[in-house]
C-alpha cells in the first residue's frame, strides 16, 4: 500500500478538491488543536513535567482509573462474548430486541447513565438496596468506576466478536466433533483461537473507552483525591484551578496512551483481517 | 441450514442444561447493566407525577437548554456530514500514498478522552491561550460562550459520518462512476445520481449516530461550558446542575429526554441495519 505512487488512474474528478479539504478540514479542527496541547506541555521543562505527572495524586488516579478500566473491560471479554454467543448460536424469542438494545451505552449519554448508575447503586437504590445490606457498597467507590466502565464498555466485544462468529463456518466444528471433541474441547481449541484477534480488538477498545470516559464515572465515582479520583477528572480539576500547565501535562499522558492504544487496536485489527482471510 | 441434517445440528450446539444456563446468564448481565439503568431513568424520571415532569422539561432553562443542544447539533452533524461524505470520496475512489494514515488521524478523536477534546480548545481560545488575548481585543468569546461549545462538539463527532462510509464506498468500487463519467455526465451528476443513491442508507446511519453524539456530549462540552444557566446548557449540563442541586426528579425528568433520544437513535439504527441487509 505504501509503495503506490500518487496516480489518477481513473476517470473520476475531484481528486484534488476533495483530499485538499479532507486535509485542510482534519487540521483545523483535529492536529491543529492538538498540537497546541503538545506545544504548551514543551513549554514546562522535564523536571517540572515529571513532578506533575508523577504526583502521588496523579499516580493514585492512574492507578484507579486503569485498574478499573483493565476489570471492566475484562469483565465485557467474558461476558461480551457470552453474549454475542447467546445472540449469534440459539433463537430466542425478542431477540432482535436485545440486539438492539445491546448499542444502549453507545447511544445513552454519558451523563444521563452517570445519574441513573449512581441512583440505581445509592444506598436506597434498586441494586443499593439490596448490595450495602451485605457490606457491598458500589456508589461512591472504586466499585462504582468499574461499574460505570462496565456499562459504557459493553457494546465493544459483543460488536467485534459477533461478525466474526456469525462468519464461523460449521464445518471446522463438525470436523472437530467428527474426530472425537466434545463441545467444550472444541469450544477451547477449535472457535476460541478464531474468536481471539476480535476478542482482543474488542477488549482494548472498551479498555481504552474506559480509561478515557468521564460523564458516566464523576456521579457514581464519589471523586475523592487518592481513592476514587479518575484522571480525567483530576484534568478538570486542574483547569479550575488556572493550573493550565499541569493540567496539559497530564492530558499529554493521556494522549500518548490513546495512540499507544490506537496503534494496538489497528495492529489487532490487522491480525483478524490475516487471521479471517487464511 | 435447511440441508443441514440432525447430526451436525447437534455438533454445532451445546446440551440443553448448558444452553439454559449461558442464556439466563447473558441476560442477568444485560439485565443488571443495560435493562435496570434504562428503566430507572423513566421510573425516577415519573417519582414525582406526570405534573412535576411537564414542569421541568417546560421550565425556561430546560428550554434555553434544549435549544442550544438544537443549534450545536444543527451546526455539527452538517459540517461533518460535509467532511465525511468529502472525505469517503477522496479515500474510496482514489489512490494514493498515506492513505492508511489518513484513515488513523480521521478516527483519532474516538480514541481521545472527552475531557482533552474539551481541553485543546481552552488551550487555543481560552484567556491564557494562543489566540486568547487576541480575541479578547476583539471582544469575541469562544471558550466560556456557544461557539466554544459547538467546536469541541464538532471535534467529538468528526469521525462518525466519514468512518461509516469510507469502507461502504471502498466495498461499492469505483466502475458505476467511471461508468457514469464515461457516458458523459458530470462529476456532480454522477455524485447525485450514482453515488449518492448507493451510499443513502449508510449515510443515514452515519448521521443518526453523529447527532446522538452531538445531542449527549458532557465531558467536552463541559469543559469549555463555563455552565451558565439559559445561556452556556446544553441538555446534559442542565442535567448535572440539577442533579448537583439535589433535584433529583426534575434531572431524571429532563434526561429521560436524552434516553428517549438514545431509544429513538436504537431504533432508526436498527431499520437501517435491516434496510442496508435488504439491499446488499
Amino acid at each position: 500500500m505504501a509503495t503506490k505512487p500518487i496516480t489518477r488512474n481513473t476517470v473520476i474528478p475531484g481528486f484534488g478538491p476533495t483530499l485538499g479539504y479532507t486535509v485542510f478540514y482534519l487540521s483545523l479542527i483535529v492536529l491543529l488543536p492538538l498540537s497546541a496541547l503538545v506545544v504548551k506541555t514543551a513549554s514546562l521543562t522535564w523536571p517540572e513535567f515529571i513532578a506533575t505527572v508523577a504526583a502521588p495524586r496523579v499516580v493514585a488516579s492512574y492507578k484507579v482509573t486503569f485498574g478499573a478500566a483493565l476489570a471492566a473491560a475484562g469483565v465485557n471479554a467474558l461476558f461480551g462474548l457470552l453474549v454475542a454467543w447467546v445472540l449469534v448460536r440459539y433463537s430466542l424469542p425478542g431477540k432482535r430486541l436485545i440486539d438492539a438494545l445491546v448499542d444502549l451505552p453507545f447511544a445513552l449519554p454519558t451523563a444521563v447513565a452517570g445519574i441513573t448508575l449512581s441512583s440505581v447503586y445509592a444506598a436506597n437504590g434498586w441494586l443499593g438496596s439490596i448490595l450495602e445490606p451485605r457490606g457491598i457498597k458500589v456508589a461512591f467507590t472504586p466499585l462504582g468506576i468499574f461499574v460505570a466502565m462496565t456499562f459504557i464498555g459493553l457494546p465493544f466485544v459483543v460488536r467485534t466478536v459477533q461478525p466474526v462468529l456469525e462468519e464461523l463456518e460449521e464445518e471446522i466444528e463438525e470436523a472437530a466433533a467428527c474426530l472425537g471433541a466434545n463441545r467444550w474441547q472444541t469450544f477451547r481449541r477449535v472457535l476460541l483461537p478464531e474468536l481471539l484477534p476480535a476478542l482482543l480488538t474488542g477488549f482494548a477498545l472498551a479498555f481504552a473507552r474506559g480509561v478515557g470516559e468521564y460523564g458516566s464515572i464523576i456521579f457514581i465515582a464519589g471523586n475523592m483525591p487518592m481513592v476514587s479520583e479518575i484522571t480525567p477528572l483530576l484534568i478538570i480539576t486542574k483547569l479550575e484551578q488556572y493550573d493550565y500547565a499541569g493540567a496539559t501535562a497530564i492530558a499529554t499522558v493521556m494522549l500518548l496512551f490513546s495512540f499507544l492504544m490506537l496503534l494496538t487496536v489497528n495492529l489487532l485489527q490487522k491480525w483478524s483481517r490475516r487471521h479471517a482471510a487464511r | 441450514m435447511s440441508g443441514t441434517s440432525a447430526k451436525s445440528v447437534r455438533t454445532r450446539t451445546e446440551p440443553a442444561p448448558v444452553r439454559w444456563l449461558l442464556i439466563i446468564v447473558a441476560f442477568l448481565f444485560l439485565g443488571l447493566f443495560l435493562f435496570v439503568p434504562l428503566a430507572a431513568v423513566f421510573a425516577q424520571a415519573l417519582e414525582k407525577g406526570w405534573d412535576a415532569y411537564l414542569v421541568a422539561i417546560r421550565e425556561p432553562d430546560a428550554l434555553a437548554a434544549v435549544k442550544l443542544t438544537l443549534i450545536t447539533a444543527a451546526v455539527s452533524v452538517p459540517v461533518n456530514l460535509v467532511f465525511g461524505v468529502v472525505a469517503a470520496w477522496a479515500i474510496a475512489k482514489f489512490e494514493f500514498r498515506g492513505k492508511q494514515l489518513l484513515i488513523t488521524l480521521i478516527d483519532l478523536p474516538f480514541s481521545v478522552s472527552p475531557v482533552i477534546s474539551g481541553l485543546i480548545y481552552v488551550l487555543l481560545f481560552g484567556l491564557q491561550g494562543w489566540l486568547g488575548p487576541w480575541l479578547q481585543a476583539h471582544d469575541i468569546k469562544i471558550i466560556f460562550a456557544v461557539p466554544g461549545i459547538v467546536l469541541a462538539t464538532v471535534f467529538v463527532t468528526f469521525p462518525f459520518v466519514a468512518r461509516e462510509l469510507i469502507p461502504l464506498m471502498e466495498a461499492q468500487g469505483k466502475d458505476e462512476e467511471e461508468a457514469a463519467i464515461t457516458l458523459g455526465a458530470s462529476g456532480f451528476q454522477t455524485f447525485w445520481r450514482v453515488t449518492i443513491p448507493n451510499i443513502k442508507w449508510g449515510l443515514l446511519y452515519g448521521v443518526i449516530l453523529c447527532n446522538a453524539r452531538a445531542m449527549g456530549e458532557f465531558g467536552a462540552v463541559s469543559v469549555v461550558s463555563g455552565h451558565i444557566r439559559g445561556a452556556t446548557n446544553t441538555i446534559p449540563l442542565h442535567v448535572e446542575i440539577l442533579y448537583n442541586e439535589y433535584n433529583y426528579a426534575a434531572a431524571f425528568a429532563v434526561a429521560s429526554l436524552l434516553a428517549l433520544l438514545a431509544l429513538v437513535t436504537l431504533v432508526v439504527k436498527s431499520f437501517v441495519e435491516w434496510r442496508m441487509r435488504e439491499t446488499s
